[in-house]
């Protein structure tokens, strides 16, 4: 136990002194503020003139929450990547890994330190994002289940691309490469349910069922379904299993 | 106190270890001597349980590293090639980690700390970058880090690689420092740094060890025949043909005379014995004969010379070797 809380703490220090996370953070702030007051705007000029017919205001959890969610998952599309590509490449490059394989702490303990690490991140992102929704929660009402069960797609979609991109860069000792690759799979996941819109066999079925979209969509309209649970955590459990294994064998 | 069997290991056909055998005692130096691309470090990994090796054991104070490979792991110290430092940290967080990672108990942690600073001079950088620091201050940081759970095993892999003389002998002190306490395994290719620092040495070459024994006993075993210098004032010629006549004298080589020298500078004579100290009988025969005897001592056959000895060994050998690499 003592080794995985090492673990974390030395990612976090070395996230925090690069200076990386701050870097993730401002740029996440940034950047989904920027989204958030966007979506907010259309919604309330949508909600305005919607009033205009007796309609009143949109539902907030599909007009505004929904599509907000999906702007969130493609800004972490982007940013998640800065946070996994070194966690191996560069204890290959700069030798650490002999101290960590020589050190009695099991490979597990290392890859589950790494996880944590850049998740704890994950978590500080997820804040920042509920910092802007406060706005809604004081003004509106948005069904608040449905909201905590977007938040929970969001952390489980940003858990899978974390244990991705950390499998990913125990496989280089390069962390541009390991960057480029995981940005491109994370890429290729989240569009490659589009089959889907102009095919309708199984192998369309295949590549939607790959999707991460897919799979993120429901959360995001406050739905728990079993086979995106599966999906979501056998990428993760999988991922952090492969890049154990990984760490067995020789540069 | 470590015990290697049978400990090989192969990159494909390739044998980078084949079939290695040797013990250490406690608190003993033992040198890894051997040309660049020997298998030292191949060796060392596979100690330390960073590489599995493809057969064989390794014993670390009675736990059998492919067993209880997180214990063994306890008892061992290890400085790779390159000190595995994160240079992002500061010296002091950098070993923070190191202790939680050695699982040294909390309260423990601030008085190893401590102790490895001083042991490596590291107290006026504790709070600096490591990506800030010289080369010979990174691999103090590097040894501190190894020593810094006081494991009854060190393996230090070519722990003076990089550094300038000074830094090399404080290190090599250090290193004679931390024996006694710790059983000490080091690599180098510097073979006085062999002689001058370790108990014993082991000469690998190709994966195999080739020789195993202390650096004074390698000399010895490898002077098949003493020999000696002499210094003669008077007729070389001559002189040559007395000496020769000594019994128990094997050959006799004259020193050609530096060019430009006086032609009554002195004869400086090379003489092998058979065995046995001839030198009184060396020294009566050019007495009497009434030359001066200006100097005679033994020549040293130097470590170096070993090393070559061993390491180039007869063409024969190296035709079946290479095939076995090719194939």
């Amino acid at each position: 136990m003592s080794g995985l809380w090492a673990m974390i703490r030395k990612e976090w220090k070395i996230y925090f002194v690069t200076p990386a996370a701050y870097v993730v953070l401002a740029l996440f702030a940034l950047i989904s503020g920027f989204f958030f007051y966007s979506m907010l705007a259309v919604y309330v000029m949508q909600s305005l003139s919607g009033g205009e017919f007796g309609g009143g205001a949109l539902n907030v959890n599909t007009q505004l929450i929904q599509p907000l969610f999906f702007d969130l998952g493609i800004t972490l599309l982007f940013l998640l990547p800065m946070l996994t590509m070194r966690l191996y490449a560069e204890e290959f490059r700069s030798g650490t890994m002999e101290l960590l394989k020589t050190s009695p702490i099991h490979r597990m303990q290392v890859v589950l330190g790494k996880f944590f690490a850049a998740f704890g991140i994950v978590l500080l992102l997820l804040l920042i994002a509920f910092a802007y929704l406060t706005v809604v929660l004081h003004y509106g009402k948005p069904d608040l289940s449905a909201l905590a069960v977007a938040f929970l797609g969001l952390a489980l979609m940003a858990a899978a691309f974390l244990a991705l991109g950390i499998l990913i860069s125990s496989f280089t000792r390069n962390q541009i490469v390991a960057g480029v690759v995981t940005f491109s799979l994370f890429l290729l996941l989240w569009v490659a349910g589009w089959t889907t819109a102009y095919s309708s066999g199984t192998i369309a079925g295949f590549f939607s069922y790959l999707s991460i979209t897919t799979h993120f969509q429901n959360f995001t309209l406050g739905l728990i379904d079993l086979k995106d649970l599966v999906y979501f955590l056998s990428l993760i459990v999988g991922g952090l299993f492969l890049t154990a294994r990984r760490m067995e064998l020789a540069e | 106190m470590l015990e290697v069997q049978h400990l090989s290991k192969s990159y494909g056909p390739f044998p980078a270890v084949s079939d290695l055998n040797f013990n250490a005692q406690k608190g003993e130096i033992l040198g890894f001597l051997g040309p660049n691309g020997a298998g030292k470090t191949t060796t060392m990994r596979m100690i330390t349980g960073y590489l599995p090796p493809s057969e064989g054991r390794v014993t670390v104070d009675g736990i059998v590293l492919q067993d209880q490979p997180l214990e063994a792991k306890r008892r061992t110290g290890y400085l790779p090639e390159l000190p595995p430092v994160y240079p992002e940290l500061t010296v002091e967080d950098y070993l923070r980690f190191v202790a939680r990672l050695k699982r040294i108990p909390a309260r423990e942690q601030a008085a190893k700390i401590d102790r490895a600073c001083r042991r490596c001079a590291l107290a006026d950088v504790r709070h600096r970058i490591i990506g800030r620091l010289s080369k010979g201050y990174r691999q103090r940081v590097g040894i501190a880090q190894a020593i810094l759970s006081e494991p009854p095993l060190l393996i230090l892999d070519e722990p003076t690689a990089g550094l300038d003389p000074r830094q090399i002998i404080e290190t090599r002190e250090l290193i004679r420092g931390l024996a006694g306490e710790h059983t000490v395994i080091l690599s180098t290719h510097i073979l006085s740094e062999a002689a001058t620092t370790c108990d014993r040495v082991l000469i690998i070459r190709r994966g195999r060890l080739v020789a195993a024994d202390t650096p004074a006993n390698l000399t010895h075993r490898l002077k098949k025949t003493d020999t000696l210098l002499l210094e003669i004032r008077g007729p070389a010629e001559a002189a040559r043909a007395a000496l020769a006549a000594v019994p128990g004298v094997a050959r006799v080589e004259l020193s050609a005379a530096l060019p430009g020298a006086a032609a009554d500078s002195p004869a400086r004579l090379t003489v092998e014995s058979q065995g046995g100290d001839i030198r009184e009988a060396l020294a009566r025969a050019v007495v009497s004969a009434g030359w001066g005897l200006l100097e005679l001592k033994p020549v040293e056959v130097s470590l170096e010379e070993i090393f070559l000895s061993l390491t180039d060994e007869p063409a024969a050998a190296e035709p079946a070797e290479a095939a076995a690499a090719a194939r």
